[in-house]
């Protein structure tokens, strides 16, 4: 560890930070319709589709809307992947995609996954890229945001029955925040050195005397609404390990805050739009908490460098460089691997499967901690909600009064719902991994013996079911019964959240919003944040813990004791 | 206190108990201990295999043994609560007897009735009551009076009187008639009546799970499901790395993890909660009202007698110029001295307590008593003079003079106060006057500052003009106050802020309180009060003492911090239970895992059973705390739950580290493992 790399670090959560309070106030004027600048263009596009933006829909109708919208999307890119062979924007000539694959990478970017079962240069035409994977990337990440939107309304109204209109919510997230921060974005990488180009991929004539093809593509755009979006999935197979993707130190500084500038910021707009700003405060603060702790755990696993190389006599002076890009370091590497999973993105500028096993340890366990810390756009905030929901009526009742956050009591139903919520992404993870783990069809992709194998099978369906959409590596993904499995796991990691989440929305926005006094605690400063914090351990955590054992913790002890797998 | 709230139990009814609720439907009830009960079995039946197989199966037999006592224990806790219930319905029963009604063929004609058992009484029935009969049902007396005594159903000896109309018209089944005679109507079809309810409360029979206690319930199946899950894949992954754990190990593993400790010990919580309420003698109609008692924001109390001693007593003498403070004392002392009204009383007091005056009737004294005419009263001593009290106006009158200006000053500052003044006299010439007042009850105000704290706003509700109540309003210390308070501004200002979404408390007694008290999300009507103030109300106070309603709040309070605490403290508990278990299954596939084992436990069977009887003797533990529930102090909630976060939060995380270990100690001690 170097005070650089802490410097680096420091650096970007600083930048967060900072921006979190504009991106926060923009957001809530997005949401609460106070930014109109490009109305005639909103109008044209409510004409067209004969939508009344004005008009607020339940929760009901909020997530019929926004099934229907993903459903469409679910099936044209499919659609489009099938039939890439035959369609324009494709120089290199690539073949369509084969059924499994497809409906796993059309669910994979409906859900905001973006798990890759195939390679970008190698499988996808610029037509899939661009009119396929991009058009999902915002529109997953609108609907997250304008699900988000939907929730923090029914906690600033109260006795209401309506919870904003979709269609409104998702033009204007899309108008007014994803493409202006990503055309600005975008011509940031453009000038960091990443293509936006429709060429042909170039051969280039190798010193050695070989040829050498480079992929070429309308990269950097992508990348923009890649990171800023949570979506992560790479333009090329490497995604921002590559050098086209990820050029210089300062691209990568950039894309690890584009990773959680909105996320972050979605917390500090819940707190303005409930009237509130210290709520929005409790809640950044947590997320930040976690990311820091989680930077320091993973920093200080893998700068230590591997001890069996050092036994070895290996110098090991810039720490546990396998599978790291040189140009970015250990630091560096290790915040994005945090904030990538910390944050359901999913990008990656390094291999976690060549982490030390406390230094992969770490993603691991918080995407299986719900993508909550700071989420995916939208989504982090909403099942972050939850985990509030969850906390205030533990420790509430410990104040003698029916639990209540934000004047709104926590009652049966909430309850119920949570912990649907809540149950959903364990059953998931641990379910599905238990049976792979069995299962020699699914065995057969792992690479791996020992526990480190199993942490790429249960990193495989903890991404999946996070909709994180990183890989640990060392698995086989493009086989039919793997593209099956993830994909059933995203699209439950997703709408079967998505719905309780809603329906809670739902039944807290009908609820009177009730005066605080002084015998409802208080939820926010140092007390909340801590009493939050542990309860995002212990109910969202705790029950990894035997995975966890036989993966991570088993493979680093083992490691200690000079065997490896 | 272990020792003292088991006793009141017998043990052997305690473990029948505990053994009957064995039955797997009655455990449906209760999912965390129903899967606990089912996974025993599974345990048991391992290790009776393994015994008859020849393979070794002590350890099995450890585990199933403790994770049966698991379920005895949390059935034990249950019936030990319900048990003290059962104890106050046994004799509340006794109480109820055989009774036999003499039933009217007509309401007006005392002379002509017949034997009807009282169980076959129907509502609206019109019984004759006699001296030394038993009221046979809950009614409305619509005729007579007599002295009744309710001590079977309050405890309290001292006979009250029941009379038709006005506010003491109700009669309780069960009660006493002592003398006289009363003609009551049957207000409550048999089996319905107060009794039955009260009986069935503290039994815990009818006892249905409260809103919050739902809700909880389902966080703890919630926790189950995972933690199955959870357990469950442990098989599938430990396979992948080539171990296999058995059975009885992730038996164990499961039943740590799930909430056994909150789920054993939620039900006696809520029947301990009932019983605390009845103890204090207030019975509630459900389980729902005692909760929503902990929620109250809004508390309406009366002032007469509530808030004020509801009688005036001195407080204050101003002398007329000239005249002074001890001359005037002396005065009002000796024109007091015949007076045996507690007003009379009071200014006797406040003499001797402010100038150390004490008098005793002199000889040859005259009474001269008070006359609805004079509406003065005094004492004529000979060679000291004729001392007179009165209205200030009346003894003006009297005297034929006008009190001096500074007096009259005086006169008109002591009533916009709320008080009432009191004029006294020596052979005609005015002294001073007296001030009367109603005296706010001692530790009222440190009681409403403790409310404040808890955010409850005390509302005074008073017949009094608005200058009066406010004056009175703010010596007392409440947030507010309703003055020339009708029945319906009452229920309008209840209405009003349960339209702000606040929960409004109150107390009442009279007939036309009916309609605030079934307002009100509580109502505390008083055992004296009339059969309509008893039916809309949702507890009764057997003690008719309004007052009560700020204990009413404290103890619904402490019922849902009980819970909550509990809850925190068991879920707290899994992550020591995980630092046992977990090492001590892996360990022998990865030897280094040890290094996890941060509490140094012997060896792994002795790791697994130390957490698995922690996990079963915490109920046992955790049984007086939940039957006498998790101290209350009212120091607002942001102190309140920093404190119980500390307390059962973190503690709930370290305790189970210490206990495991000293279990462990204990079990290599003994040499079992």
């Amino acid at each position: 560890m170097s005070w650089i790399g802490w410097a680096q670090i420091a650096l970007v959560l600083l930048a967060v930070t900072a921006t979190a309070v504009p991106l926060g106030g923009a957001m809530a004027a997005i949401a609460e319709g106070r930014w109109r600048v490009l109305a005639p263009v909103e109008n044209l596009l409510y004409r067209a589709a004969g939508i009344d933006p004005a008009r607020g829909m339940g929760w009901r109708a909020y997530v019929l809307a926004m099934l229907a919208v993903n459903l469409a999307g679910f099936l044209l890119l499919y659609a489009l992947l099938r039939l890439q062979g035959v369609l324009p924007f494709n120089p290199q000539g690539l073949d369509g995609v084969p059924p499994w694959l497809a409906f796993n990478t059309a669910i994979s970017f409906v859900t905001n996954t973006n798990w890759q079962a195939y390679s970008g240069e190698a499988a996808m035409s610029y037509l899939s890229q661009m009119a396929g994977l991009a058009v999902q990337n915002f529109l997953s990440a609108a609907t997250g945001i304008a699900l988000a939107f939907a929730v923090i309304r029914a906690f600033a109204r109260g006795g209401a029955s309506d919870l904003g209109n979709f269609w409104a919510d998702l033009t204007r997230v899309t108008l007014y925040l994803l493409l202006p921060l990503c055309l600005v974005f975008a011509a940031f990488m453009v000038a960091g050195g990443v293509p936006q180009s429709l060429s042909a991929y170039v051969t280039a004539n190798t010193v050695e005397g070989g040829t050498q093809t480079i992929p070429m593509g309308p990269a950097a755009f992508q990348i923009a609404i890649k990171q800023l979006g949570t979506n992560g999935g790479g333009f090329f197979g490497v995604n921002s390990a590559h050098p086209f993707e990820n050029p210089t130190p300062w691209t990568n500084f950039l894309q690890s805050w584009a990773i959680i500038a909105l996320p972050m910021g979605l917390a500090l707009t819940f707190g303005r739009m409930v009237g509130d700003r210290r709520q929005g405060w409790a809640i950044f603060a947590v997320m930040m908490l976690f990311v820091v702790a989680g930077t320091l755990a993973t920093y200080a696993a893998e700068a230590g460098g591997n001890p069996l190389h050092l036994a070895q006599g290996v110098a090991q002076g810039l720490g546990n460089m396998e599978g790291k890009e040189v140009r970015f370091g250990t630091s560096a590497s290790a915040l994005w691997a945090v904030i990538t999973t910390g944050a359901s993105n999913g990008a990656v500028n390094a291999m976690h499967d060549s982490f030390m096993p406390l230094g992969g340890l770490v993603p691991l366990f918080l995407i299986q901690l719900g993508e909550v810390l700071p989420g995916g756009v939208g989504s982090g905030l909403y099942g972050m909600l939850v985990f509030v929901l969850l906390a205030v009526f533990v420790a509430g009742l410990m104040v003698g009064r029916t639990p209540e956050y934000l004047g709104k009591k926590v009652q049966a139903r909430e309850v119920k719902l949570a912990m649907l919520a809540v149950l959903i992404v364990p059953l998931c993870i641990l379910g599905f991994t238990a049976v792979a783990a069995v299962l020699p069809v699914a065995l057969a992709s792992v690479q791996d013996a020992g526990p480190h194998g199993l942490s790429e099978l249960l990193y495989a369906y903890s991404s999946a079911a996070g909709n994180n959409g990183s890989a640990f590596g060392g698995l086989t993904a493009d086989t039919p019964w793997m593209n099956t499995t993830l994909g059933i796991v995203m699209l439950l990691g997703r709408f079967a959240v998505i719905v309780p989440v809603l329906a809670i929305a739902g039944s807290i926005a009908a609820k009177p919003r009730l005066p605080q006094s002084a015998g409802s605690f208080p939820t926010h400063g140092p007390l909340f944040v801590g009493l939050l914090a542990g309860v995002i351990l212990i109910l969202g955590g705790l029950q990894f813990l035997p995975s966890l054992f036989l993966g991570p913790l088993a493979e680093h002890f083992a490691m200690l004791a000079g065997q490896t797998f | 206190m272990h020792t003292q709230t088991m006793a009141a139990v017998p043990l052997s009814r305690v473990v029948l108990d505990a053994l009957r609720k064995l039955n797997p439907v009655t455990l449906l009830r209760n999912p965390v201990i129903f899967v606990t009960e089912v996974v025993s079995l599974l345990v048991t039946l391992l290790a009776a295999l393994a015994a008859w197989r020849g393979a070794p199966w002590a350890f099995q037999a450890g585990i199933a043994v403790w994770l049966w006592l698991t379920v005895l224990f949390a059935n034990a806790a249950e019936a030990v609560a319900e048990g003290r219930g059962r104890a106050r319905a046994e004799s509340l029963r006794r109480a109820r007897g055989e009774t036999r009604a003499k039933l009217l063929a007509r309401p007006d004609d005392r002379a002509l009735w017949h034997w009807r058992d009282a169980p076959e009484l129907r509502e609206n029935d019109v019984v004759l009551v006699e001296a030394g009969d038993l009221v046979p049902a809950d009614g409305e007396v619509i005729q007579g009076i007599a002295s009744v005594n309710e001590a079977a159903v309050t405890g309290e000896s001292a006979p009250v009187i029941r009379e038709s109309g006005g506010d003491r018209s109700a009669v309780t089944g069960g009660t006493l008639v002592v003398s006289d005679w009363l003609v009551v109507r049957v207000t409550a079809a048999p089996g319905n009546s107060f009794l039955d309810r009260m009986i069935a409360l503290v039994e815990g029979a009818s006892r249905q799970k409260t809103p919050n206690e739902i809700a909880l319930d389902i966080l703890l199946a919630g926790l189950t499901i995972v933690f199955l899950v959870a357990v469950a894949s442990v098989v599938g992954l430990a396979s992948f790395n080539g171990v296999a754990p058995s059975v009885p190990v992730l038996a164990a593993l499961l039943v740590t993890l799930i909430p056994t400790t909150i789920g054993g010990l939620l039900s006696a919580i809520g029947i301990a909660g009932m019983d605390r309420l009845v103890r204090f003698n207030v019975v509630a109609t459900s389980g729902r009202a005692v909760e929503a008692a902990g929620d109250v924001d809004v508390l309406l109390l009366d002032k007469t007698g509530t808030i004020t001693l509801g009688n005036r007593q001195a407080a204050g003498f101003f002398a007329a110029p000239g005249v002074a403070e001890a001359e005037l004392a002396q005065a009002a002392l000796l024109a007091s001295l015949a007076d045996e009204t507690p007003e009379g009383r009071s200014i006797l007091a406040y003499a001797r307590e402010r100038h150390g005056l004490t008098a005793t009737r002199p000889e040859g004294a005259t009474v001269v008593p008070f006359t609805a005419q004079t509406r003065l009263s005094g004492l004529d001593i000979p060679g000291q003079g004729s001392f007179r009290k009165g209205a200030v106006d009346s003894l003006s009158r009297a005297l034929g003079i006008e009190p001096p200006a500074a007096l009259k000053e005086a006169v008109e500052r002591i009533a916009r106060a709320g008080a009432t003044p009191l004029a006294v006299s020596r052979d005609g010439r005015m002294l001073g006057v007296i001030e009367l007042k109603d005296i706010v009850k001692p530790g009222m105000r440190a009681r409403f500052d403790a409310l404040r704290r808890m955010g409850i706003r005390t509302v005074m509700v008073t017949g009094d003009n608005r200058l009066t109540a406010a004056a009175i309003a703010a010596e007392a210390g409440v947030d507010d106050f309703i003055a020339e308070a009708t029945p319906e501004d009452k229920l309008a200002y209840i209405r009003n802020a349960q339209k702000e979404g606040r929960l409004v408390a109150m107390a009442g007694d009279g007939t036309n309180d009916a309609p605030a008290l079934a307002q009100a999300d509580v109502g505390l009507a008083m055992q004296t009060g009339t059969q309509a103030a008893r039916e809309a109300g949702n507890m009764v106070d057997l003690d008719s003492d309004p007052t009560k309603l700020i204990e009413v709040v404290e103890i619904g309070k402490q019922l849902l911090i009980t819970r909550g605490a509990l809850t925190t403290f068991s879920i707290a508990n899994d992550v020591a239970k995980y630092f046992a278990i977990l090492p001590a299954i892996f360990v022998a596939q990865y030897p280094g895992l040890a290094a996890l084992n941060v509490m140094g436990l012997a060896s792994p069977e002795s790791a697994i059973l130390s957490a698995v009887i922690f996990n079963a003797l915490i109920i046992v533990a955790l049984v007086p705390l939940a039957l006498r529930g998790v101290r209350y102090a009212p120091v607002g909630a942001a102190a309140l739950l920093r404190r119980n976060l500390l307390i059962y939060g973190l503690g709930g995380v370290a305790a189970p580290f210490i206990g495991i270990k000293l279990i462990d100690l204990l079990l290599s001690v003994m040499g079992v493992f």
